[in-house]
């Protein structure tokens, strides 16, 4: 039976390892957003030994590319991109940099599922396509990195109870196998 | 000849596109909710709720539904008795698609191919449009228009089968281009299926498809009962809502078919999401 949590991030290990595929997170703290040209940049910088924009210990990182906010909002509609895309990038952010989150919809890679039980991270999956309902739960917006890549930049927001499902758990298991071997009908 | 004016056609592609892009079609609101009442798994039924409490947010406070406001897809008739005056159709299209794009505070999602940068500085804020023009007889422009998100578009295959294959053959090749999408492209979606013509002929009438009504009936007979055959089956992959294991995968299948070569069997399926933004308007 799936539970439900509240967590504050930075998460650390103790906040990751007790979450299940299936259980209802409630995320409230700072998170980071980055899409596929954000993270390949971030890499670039690990490869030259430079520091990153933001500490990405203990981090969450949203796959988002934002609408433009209306005049007063902090951000426009903001719900899930793909997340296969930023595949070849998460372990590498995971394993030697000790990021613990990542929200996003969509199916991961073994070795993202690998680097989540080895240094015990959370692949979450939020609603795609409930973008007006998500933008709801964020406080506040502030880009700090990459304002070129536009809606792709590197955005540090705050968010309050903002809605997640455990995808991929520290203990390797896949809710999208998981959830849809119980409703499949063999012909 | 009928004249119309550059400055309506620019108009009413502008605010339809702002309406679509904030209002969930009334057929997809529907079939949500339906979806809703039907779904037997928990994680699944929360998704579809959090989806109808989307659309009310959208459209109370004037938001995009989704922050993948897509590409601008547009099928156009052209009765050959009209003239548009004041500028071209194409042109005017364009216009309408970039105010409402810029306008509506939606995202300009177009790119070069290789360096990935954004067109909205070169070409203008979201385009160009993607515009599939006809000639028919008449003096009315009707307008057939949906925003193309790129996750559903991602999932997207066309092949062409060997014509010994029939009818099977076109079932198993649908039922694996959604079986492997999974959750990628935002379930439930809408399953538009082109069958025949040429190979890029099938391409678009595929797409097509995904602009016909949710809940109508093919008035082919052969397609209808495919389309019920496929909408078993899919919906038995049990992917669910967002691919979290569920009954509800599939909103609707819609086949459009055209005459072939003798030699072969083209088939293009391409999915839509949940959020299916379209209208269509005659000037």
């Amino acid at each position: 039976m799936s539970k439900t949590y509240h967590l504050t991030a930075p998460l650390s290990d103790e906040d990751v390892e007790q979450l299940r595929v299936g259980d209802i997170v409630y995320l409230s703290g700072v998170i980071y957003t980055a899409r596929d040209a954000a993270h390949k940049k971030l890499i670039d910088l690990m490869d030259e030994g430079k520091e990153l924009p933001f500490d990405v210990k203990g981090s969450v990182i949203y796959f988002v590319g934002p609408t433009p906010p209306k005049p007063g909002d902090p951000i426009g509609s903001a719900g899930p991109t793909t997340s296969y895309r930023m595949d070849s990038y998460s372990p590498r952010l995971i394993n030697e940099m000790g990021q613990k989150g990542m929200i996003g919809k969509g199916k991961r890679n073994q070795e993202v599922i690998d680097a989540c039980v080895k240094s015990k991270a959370i692949y979450f999956g939020a609603t795609g396509g409930a973008g007006a309902l998500l933008a709801r739960q964020i406080k506040s917006a502030e880009v700090i990195a990459y304002p070129e890549l536009g809606p792709e930049a590197i955005r540090k927001l705050e968010v309050v109870d903002f809605p997640l499902t455990v995808v991929n758990d520290t203990n390797g298991d896949d809710l999208y196998k998981i959830g849809r071997a119980k409703f499949e009908v063999k012909d | 000849m009928r004249e119309v004016k550059y400055e309506d056609i620019v108009k009413a592609v502008r605010d339809h596109i702002v309406y679509s892009g904030t209002n969930l079609s009334k057929d997809a609101l529907a079939s949500l909710n339906r979806a809703y009442e039907e779904e037997e798994s928990p994680v699944c039924k929360e998704v579809l709720r959090q989806l109808l409490e989307n659309a009310d947010i959208a459209a109370s406070e004037d938001r995009p539904l989704c922050q993948d406001t897509g590409l601008a897809v547009f099928f156009v008739k052209v009765g050959e008795d009209v003239k548009v005056v004041g500028g071209t159709l194409k042109d005017a299209i364009n216009e309408g698609t970039r105010k409402g794009y810029e306008e509506g505070y939606f995202r300009a999602s177009t790119c070069e191919w290789d360096t990935r940068a954004n067109l909205k500085d070169k070409l203008g804020y979201n385009l160009p449009a993607m515009i599939h023009f006809d000639l028919v007889a008449g003096d009315e422009l009707e307008i057939e228009y949906a925003a193309k998100g790129g996750g559903s578009e991602n999932v997207s295959r066309a092949t062409v089968l060997a014509p010994a294959m029939g009818r099977a053959g076109i079932v198993d090749f649908v039922t694996k281009v959604v079986s492997d999408a999974g959750p990628n492209p935002c379930p439930p979606i809408i399953v538009g299926v082109g069958i025949g013509g040429t190979f890029e002929k099938a391409a678009i009438s595929s797409k097509h498809a995904l602009f016909r009504e949710l809940g109508t009936v093919n008035d082919d007979e052969t397609l209808k009962s495919m389309e019920e055959e496929l909408m078993t089956k899919l919906n038995n992959l049990g992917i669910g809502a967002m691919g979290m294991g569920g009954r509800e995968t599939v909103l609707g299948v819609h086949i459009e078919k055209l005459p072939c070569h003798i030699a072969s069997l083209p088939v293009s399926v391409n999915v839509q999401c949940h959020s299916s933004r379209h209208t269509s308007f005659k000037l």
